[in-house]
């Protein structure tokens, strides 16, 4: 039972895909101001829980609020407005248009050119590579290039809650670094973080809550340390120890033969 | 750089604005006048086509909805044959464009290529009406009043309305390309779910694009016939206009500001001139075939793209840069 006022809560949300669910009652209240990361295998609808929240997939049943609305229904134009950004897994940004076009689309929503302008100088001074590549094909960026892109995009709107899929995929090290600290600096800026990261050791280093996700469900949440530090997790989830406790579970096994 | 730029617009604006008071034999305005309703066609076509990515192949409804409005209301007003006509000229533009709305509302429903196969059905539904219909004088076509203006003199006005028609469709394209209604064009073309994603009302804006991309094309098609004089459907719901105005915009530079009026200004102007000069209707078919061949073989974005990409990488080469592709927008204007 929570205590605090979420900033986003699921209650009961199934949904997927054609016939199949691939979330069978999710169940989670999201802080606000943090960064939350939800880890799980493949295919335990870490993606998909995003989708409902950005409205990209309307869930079957069960309901999602943000601020204590409920926002399933609504369409992603709406979801915007509300202050929900996403930035999806794939690179999202247009190809063929420039760097400076793919940002100030971020902002289209916003009437006031003013504004739209004070934005843009915001995230030129937080993003150089905006700035330096202001006139180039989108296309033409790496792929961390255009990770950094996406992210000044997002906060073109000034969002309270950024939702991120995998970000770090495909990065090298160094540009990983890079996004991960714009992620701590997108939250230091009063933005709240909800994301969902292959890297789940990664993530969860970063979040201040973490979630798992199995098998459509939440099958355990706590602080960012908290989920790190579980030794079932750590060993489904994390990689870390699943040799040591597959040998442990053989040992027992012996010894009880 | 932008000054620099405005000074050879106006250049080329001088030029136009010169050639028929240094030109005044007949037939070399005529080809003029051709020319510049075909800029015009090929800019506006290109400002809905061009920036969304959605190749419209049925613009002669619009084309063919401004000439009929030109006869129809010439006709039941009774209008005398004088240049109170080039009034409805406007008038064919707004009908066109009133056209485009419940011919948008069915033919963006679908995407891509299902687009250009349902504008061409929606274009032949036009022209079948217009050769079926009674108000419209079925195949024997519309005949307009009569101007009697002297021979020498009579292309004058309508190059200059003609030239009104390119510098309203030149600006309004580049408005539209710099606004951030034009952003969500672009944004259309590259990937329509993801502009989605982004908020932007898809439908809504190609609906738009749609019937603005509509006006000029209608106004078009208006002057053209009060012009001529006598319209017919064949003529005003042409299948070759649709693949003229969208091989001209392909030919500069599709999606490109200039492209299309540099397209227009040279295959329209080859093709008066060969029919003017050998009296064959059939040769600039088989030179614009072979052109066009070597266009999209050796510079499949058009001309304009090519030339530019060509200047970027000869700029680069020479301040020691790597570039790797085009380093410009296509889509920019220039």
């Amino acid at each position: 039972m929570t205590t605090w006022a979420p900033l986003l809560r699921f209650e009961g949300v199934i949904a997927g895909y054609g016939g199949g669910d691939v979330l069978k009652g999710v169940n989670y209240s999201m802080e606000e101001g943090g960064v939350t990361c939800i880890v799980g295998p493949n295919g335990s609808g870490k993606s998909t829980l995003l989708k409902t929240v950005s409205g990209l997939l309307r869930p079957r049943l069960g309901q999602i609020f943000f601020k204590g609305e409920p926002i399933v229904g609504r369409s992603p134009r709406e979801i915007l407005k509300l202050g929900i950004v996403q930035v999806p897994q794939q690179h999202s940004l247009f190809r063929e248009m420039t760097v400076h076009e793919n940002v100030e689309l971020g902002a289209f929503l916003v009437k006031d050119r003013s504004v739209v302008a004070e934005r843009m100088a915001m995230v030129r001074e937080m993003f150089p590579i905006v700035a330096e590549r202001a006139k180039d094909k989108a296309g033409s960026l790496s792929g961390g290039q255009q990770r950094l892109v996406e992210f000044a995009r997002c906060l073109m709107l000034e969002p309270e809650l950024v939702v991120l899929d995998e970000p770090s995929m495909g990065l090298d090290p160094k540009t990983l670094r890079i996004m991960l600290d714009t992620v701590k600096m997108m939250n230091s800026m009063g933005r709240s973080i909800l994301l969902v990261e292959q890297n789940a050791r990664q993530g969860l280093k970063l979040s201040s809550h973490g979630v798992v996700l199995e098998n459509g469900q939440v099958r355990l949440s706590g602080t960012g340390d908290e989920v790190l530090n579980n030794p079932d997790i750590a060993a489904l989830y994390l990689g870390g120890s699943v040799r040591a406790k597959m040998a442990a579970s053989t040992s027992e096994v012996k010894e009880n033969t | 750089m932008s000054r620099f730029k405005h000074g050879w617009w106006l250049l080329a604006l001088a030029i136009f604005i010169a050639y028929p008071l240094v030109e005044t034999n007949p037939a070399y305005t005529t080809i003029g006048i051709f020319t510049l309703i075909f800029m015009a066609c090929a800019t506006s076509w290109n400002m809905f086509s061009g920036y969304s990515g959605y190749v419209n192949l049925g613009s002669a409804v619009f084309y063919g909805s401004g000439a009929y409005t030109m006869a129809l209301f010439a006709n039941h007003l009774h209008m005398a044959g004088n240049g109170d006509l080039f009034w409805l000229v406007p008038l064919g533009g707004v009908v066109a464009s009133i056209i485009a709305i419940p011919v948008g509302l069915v033919a963006l429903r679908v995407r891509r290529h299902t687009f250009v196969v349902i504008t061409i059905a929606i274009f032949f539904v036009f022209q079948l009406s217009a050769i079926n219909f009674s108000f419209t004088g079925g195949t024997s076509g519309m005949q307009l009043p009569f101007i009697p203006w002297f021979i020498t003199n009579y292309n004058v006005p309508f190059y200059y309305v003609a030239l009104g028609i390119v510098v309203f469709a030149a600006l309004l394209s580049a408005v539209v390309r710099r606004s951030r209604f034009g952003l969500q064009l672009l944004a259309i073309r590259d990937d329509e779910d993801r502009a989605a994603g982004l908020g932007v009302r898809v439908f809504a804006v190609k609906l738009t694009g749609f019937a603005l991309s509509a006006f000029a094309v209608g106004m078009g098609g208006a002057l053209y016939a009060m012009f001529i004089g006598q319209i017919y459907p064949q003529f005003v719901f042409d299948p070759i206009f649709d693949i003229s105005i969208a091989l001209m915009a392909i030919f500069g530079g599709l999606g490109t500001f200039i492209g299309p009026l540099l397209g227009a200004l040279v295959l329209e102007s080859t093709q008066q001139l060969l029919t003017l000069k050998y009296s064959n209707g059939s040769l600039y078919l088989i030179i614009f075939g072979g052109v066009f061949l070597i266009v999209i073989l050796f510079m499949p974005q058009g001309v304009v793209v090519a030339i530019r990409d060509a200047w970027a990488r000869r700029a680069a080469r020479r301040d020691g840069r790597v570039t790797v592709g085009a380093t410009v927008n296509p889509g920019a204007t220039s």
